[in-house]
């Protein structure tokens, strides 16, 4: 099965690059046999990186009031995303947007894993807050073990 | 029309760049104003670039727009090269050349099918469309990436490059990596002469203005990085005379500046300007799809701007073949320069038209006066004249039916607010 992490965010807005950090960390945990792609907030490069794969994990900063760290867990394959916690655009296309441009086009993987972090500091500067790095590592353990055990099981 | 007072209030005009509003208001049945209000808050960019060093306005000033920043970037170098006296060599000004081209390709393609397609085919945005007509967005997509490649490669990175500076660039790209970039902007180039087709099929509002055009115009080449300031009307000046022919004026209802002419005329810039002051110095491919488009030489229908920026989708493909295949790496990535005092003038070609820097330097080579007109903002009064000659024959009309038209010919100019703030609210006042 062809599996692509996908890390959305700017690491140079702190929480927002919590998505960055995770599938670096990945990489740096699984080697390059794991075909990790690093993307900013252009959401046409993320409906090109959903094309050509069976199954997509992607990891992202959310912001929707919930405690900084919590995790979310979508399925995007089955559902859109809740537009509650996604960020409108007017410039760019945004996650949920791109995501769904996909589904229109046909050319969205059987298996989408979406993992929203609620973020806490989105100002300038690097460095993930607290709460953001501790919910980030613990989400790295999970998703090591899971992509190790067996291809993204993640998705029912 | 037995209704004397209508209001019609629309929060947000989706598909633009940007923020702002529309009023409208009609007396009696009779439009008596139409507005467009921009209500961005101000950026203060020029106030800014104060005390700055002037190599780094490119890069200050590209931050102005993400979707044009290499506009920025070109209008910027041009005015200070010009304040310096500095000649950049013929390689490197072929090699802006194509990092415009890829600005051109990945811009108008996004306004036409993502932004103004849906206009035309009936659909709310380009995610309902790409449902029913999913081989042309996938088309599309796939030229726009063409021109990321070149924006990529020769910026840096595809958003807010970072390699272009005041004499050339920082590196250059050697032959080898040049090369792979031509296989996709080939076939990009097929699939734009395709996916003009369809467009040529369009219903089309029969409506035309007689339109002052202006845009810029070089001995040897459609415009893009250099050129004389022209219009339609017989101004032929050279951009350091920009002020003489247009000046900035505050208005009420608007963050934005209106330019106007002299005697107070309003002027249009962007393809429609472009192509028809140009259309001798069209590459044959260009020219030839144009014409298989069915387009005259000279398209006063704003909504047919959809297919003029197709046109130019494809000459930029052409002229990024050609220069790309001529491409000699130069001994120097940019000429070398010292700044100085002085006033310095650029103006080059943004995918929406004339995009016009002017700096004053001091002996330290620090900024101490920055101007910049934005096409966006010279076009805001063209397009307030198009939308009350659109909407008074329309008047009649429901106003969700208004609101629709009303949209659609703002999109024509795709109005980039953000650059010119200095997105739509339109409110329909009806006495």
């Amino acid at each position: 099965m062809r599996l692509r992490v996908l890390g959305i965010g700017n690491g140079a807005r702190r929480d927002d690059g919590v998505g960055v950090w995770v599938a670096q960390a990945l990489a740096a945990r699984l080697g390059d046999s794991l075909d990790v792609r690093v993307l900013g907030d252009d959401g046409f490069q993320l409906v090109d990186a959903l094309g050509g794969i069976d199954a997509a994990l992607l990891i992202d900063a959310v912001q929707s009031g919930a405690a900084p760290g919590t995790v979310h867990r979508f399925d995007a394959a089955r559902q859109p995303l809740p537009p509650a916690l996604l960020r409108c655009s007017t410039h760019a296309l945004g996650v949920a947007e791109a995501l769904e441009l996909a589904r229109a086009l046909g050319q969205l993987p059987a298996r989408v894993a979406v993992y929203g972090i609620e973020g806490a500091d989105f100002g300038l500067g690097a460095g993930l807050s607290a709460p953001v790095a501790a919910a980030a590592a613990g989400l790295v353990e999970e998703l090591a073990a899971n992509l190790t055990d067996r291809p993204c099981t993640n998705t029912p | 029309m037995t209704e004397t007072t209508r209001t019609i209030e629309v929060n947000q005009l989706a598909r633009v760049e940007g923020e702002g509003a529309l009023h409208l208001a009609i007396d009696g049945g009779q439009l008596t104003v139409a507005e467009l209000r921009i209500f961005e808050p101000p950026r203060y960019f020029e106030a800014l670039l104060r005390g700055r060093d002037c190599r780094e306005a490119p890069d200050i000033t590209a931050r102005i727009c993400g979707i044009c920043p290499v506009a920025y970037l070109m209008s910027s170098c041009a005015a200070i090269e010009d304040l310096c006296g500095l000649r950049v060599p013929a390689p490197l000004v072929d090699l802006r050349r194509l990092l415009y081209c890829g600005e051109w390709i990945e811009s108008h393609v996004l306004h036409m099918f993502m932004l103004h397609l849906p206009d035309f085919l009936g659909y709310p945005d380009a995610v309902s469309m790409a449902r029913e007509h999913g081989d042309l967005v996938r088309a599309a997509l796939r030229i726009k990436k063409a021109g990321n490649g070149i924006v990529a490669l020769l910026g840096g990175r595809e958003i807010h490059p970072i390699n272009v500076r005041i004499g050339g660039f920082y590196r250059l790209p050697t032959r080898a990596e040049l090369a792979p970039l031509r296989d996709e902007l080939a076939f990009a180039l097929d699939a734009a002469e395709q996916a003009l087709v369809p467009l040529a099929a369009l219903d089309f509002p029969d409506f035309e203005r007689d339109y002052t055009f202006v845009a810029l115009r070089h001995d040897s080449e459609y415009p893009m990085g250099r050129g004389r300031l022209v219009s339609s009307d017989g101004v032929d000046l050279p951009v350091a005379r920009y002020d003489d022919y247009l000046t900035e004026h505050h208005v009420r209802h608007s963050t934005s500046l209106h330019s106007r002419t002299a005697d107070g005329g309003v002027v249009h810039l962007g393809p429609l300007a472009r192509y028809a002051l140009n259309h001798d110095r069209l590459t044959p491919r260009a020219r030839a799809a144009a014409a298989a488009a069915g387009l005259p030489p000279v398209v006063r229908n704003p909504f047919r701007s959809i297919q003029v920026r197709g046109v130019e989708v494809v000459l930029a493909l052409e002229e990024a073949l050609r220069l790309i295949d001529g491409y000699v790496p130069g001994d120097t990535p940019a000429a070398a320069f010292e700044p100085r005092a002085g006033i310095g003038y650029g103006a080059t070609e943004a995918p929406r038209g004339v995009l016009y820097h002017r700096y004053a330097v001091d002996a330290a080579g620090l900024i101490t006066d920055a101007k910049i007109v934005a096409p966006t903002s010279v076009n805001q009064a063209v397009i307030e004249a198009d939308l009350r000659h659109y909407v008074e024959p329309n008047l009649h009309q429901p106003d969700e039916a208004l609101r629709a038209v009303c949209e659609t010919a703002i999109r024509n100019y795709d109005p980039c607010i953000s650059c010119s703030a200095h997105f739509l609210k339109l409110t329909v006042e009806r006495r």
